[in-house]
């Protein structure tokens, strides 16, 4: 049983390896390759050289890197407080609600991103939504809301949102509701059963919901350009300049291999911490 | 310990409150797409509906919605296909590279969209391939077809293997108990995974934008007219394509709840 169970494994996987393989690991190759490349070549038949790297820290393409980072970092925190009392509710406190709330915000996730962007600018620009009915009513302007740091932030809040919500609702899920009522037979105040039951036991959820925020959150581009105008300028942003306007595909992948490793690292470490079979709900 | 009535409403209030804001900028669009003027200002004086008739007639906007839909109609097919085989990968079978292969299938889900729009394109340059659609499908799939095997690898999670091993020692080959308990079994799973498929391909922008060459799909085209050129189609349109799938998620709830009601009152 045991080896026919693993030569079937290793069968139903190959489509999808072949299909990763093809279009993820070698397109990474490809990158890596590229970016020890001289300056604006498009082929790799040329002698290696990492003159890419030094123009990266020449240029002050750090800057770019610290912004998204630093966002990244500022939106995962937000969402984690955000999103805590309503997955705890998700979980544990709504019955029929749960399930409105899900597909309500699973249907945002089909709305192109830049759709959902847009609207925001239609909101928060002068003569939108907010500032136009505020005039209106009171006769008092101001100027719009956008092209700043903070809305940039509010935009990978809101673009982000579900991908924290529903892994804190599943880690919240597998703390059993027992050792939370132990706990308060035993004199546990709330704020204690949240520090030492809730979040040690929804822990893998965690992990998983702060680090899919964070990774993709660092990686965003449409937030900065359609919220932000030119306030700060992204690492992907940066990627996508030197690869369009710039014509410069080693700078491009040199940049794009500084970014991918960053979020490869910090996705390979959680991920790996993490049991998958017990969030996805494996039956003991 | 139940929550008391009044912290249950203070709950159902938040989730409520985190739904409106959700769909604000939603309401914002629809606002601007019934909007008569040319330049658009808050409050709005007077509707119209003249957008819908002219985006409706208009010749690009089909041609970027047979192109949408053929992205998003192949996307939807192979991944749950490869989904399907690769959810059985991921949680029913205990072979040696699983957990490997669990994070292999977690990696592009996690990897900044853009980016592997990129190197895409830069692979598709280094093979000879001038990309078209039919590139913007083998994008999209690298990142839809592994959340495809999510959703059917939690329904894999929930399926008894005893099934299967009776079957087998019942006498049933491989493919028999394919076809007659493995497909049936995970068929909810496959189908929903489908319908995510279909709508996310139909949504994506990030994957798209480098990946199409000279064709374009409806969100990239929105996202055009956005940066530069602003026309009034783009909330009409941006509407047009929110109706879509609102009906597709639509049918998708209803379709199983009729077939479930009907089967019932049949044996009932």
């Amino acid at each position: 049983m045991d080896r026919l169970n693993s030569r079937l494994g290793a069968l139903a996987a190959t489509p999808m390896l072949v299909l990763l393989g093809l279009t993820f690991l070698v397109p990474m190759l490809v990158v890596a390759a590229f970016s020890v490349m001289p300056p604006k070549v498009f082929d790799l038949w040329h002698w290696p050289d990492v003159s890419a790297y030094g123009e990266i820290l020449r240029q002050g393409y750090w800057k770019s890197l610290a912004w998204s980072l630093g966002m990244a970092l500022a939106s995962t925190a937000i969402l984690f407080v955000i999103c805590w009392p309503l997955a705890y509710a998700m979980a544990k406190v709504y019955r029929r609600f749960t399930l409105v709330l899900t597909i309500g915000v699973v249907m945002t996730l089909f709305v192109s991103e830049n759709i959902r962007l847009f609207g925001w600018v239609l909101t928060l620009m002068k003569g939108g939504l907010i500032e136009g009915y505020v005039r209106h009513w009171t006769g008092i302007g101001f100027d719009g809301l956008l092209y700043n740091v903070p809305v940039i932030i509010f935009g990978l809040v809101y673009v982000y949102l579900p991908f924290m919500l529903f892994p804190l609702a599943q880690g919240i899920a597998m703390v059993p509701d027992d050792a939370r009522q132990a706990a308060a037979d035993l004199g546990a105040t709330r704020k204690r059963i949240l520090w030492e039951i809730d979040l040690p036991l929804a822990a893998p959820g965690i992990v998983v919901g702060c680090l899919l925020t964070f990774v993709l959150a660092a990686g965003a581009i449409a937030e900065s350009k359609l919220l932000g105008g030119q306030a700060v300028i992204v690492i992907a942003d940066e990627v996508e300049t030197a690869f369009t306007y710039g014509q410069n595909w080693p700078l491009g992948s040199a940049l794009a291999m500084v970014l991918i490793a960053i979020v490869g690292a910090i996705a390979v470490v959680g991920v790996t911490r993490v049991d998958l079979d017990a969030l996805m709900g494996r039956r003991r | 310990m139940h929550p008391s009535a009044l912290s249950r409403a203070g709950f159902l209030g938040y989730g409520l409150l985190i739904l409106a804001f959700l769909y604000l900028p939603l309401v914002a669009v629809g606002f601007a797409s019934i909007s008569k003027a040319r330049y658009l200002t808050f409050p709005i004086r007077r509707y119209d509906t003249g957008w819908y008739a002219e985006a409706v007639a208009s010749d690009t906007v089909q041609t970027l919605l047979i192109l949408s839909l053929k992205v998003a109609g192949l996307v939807t097919v192979i991944s749950m296909v490869v989904g399907f085989f690769g959810a059985l990968a991921f949680a029913r079978y205990h072979w040696r590279f699983r957990g490997l292969f669990q994070k292999l299938i977690l990696l592009p889900i996690f990897f900044p969209q853009a980016v592997l729009g990129l190197a895409l394109l830069m692979w598709f340059n280094a093979l000879g391939v001038v990309p078209s659609w039919h590139t913007a499908v083998v994008a999209h799939l690298v990142w839809i077809s592994p959340i495809a095997t999510l959703i059917i690898a939690i329904r894999a999670y929930s399926f008894d293997p005893t099934l299967e091993e009776a079957a087998r020692d019942m006498g049933c080959s491989t493919i028999q108990i394919l076809r007659d308990i493995t497909i049936p079994l995970l068929m909810p799973g496959v189908i929903s995974a489908g319908l995510f498929a279909f709508l996310l391909s139909w949504g994506n922008f990030p994957l798209s934008l480098f990946t199409t060459g000279a064709d374009s799909t409806l969100p990239e085209w929105l996202y055009a007219k956005m940066v530069s050129g602003y026309s009034p189609l783009v909330p009409t349109v941006g509407i047009l394509t929110v109706l879509a799938s609102v009906a597709l998620v639509a049918v998708g709830l209803l379709v199983p709840a009729v077939l479930r009601r009907w089967r019932g009152g049949g044996a009932g």
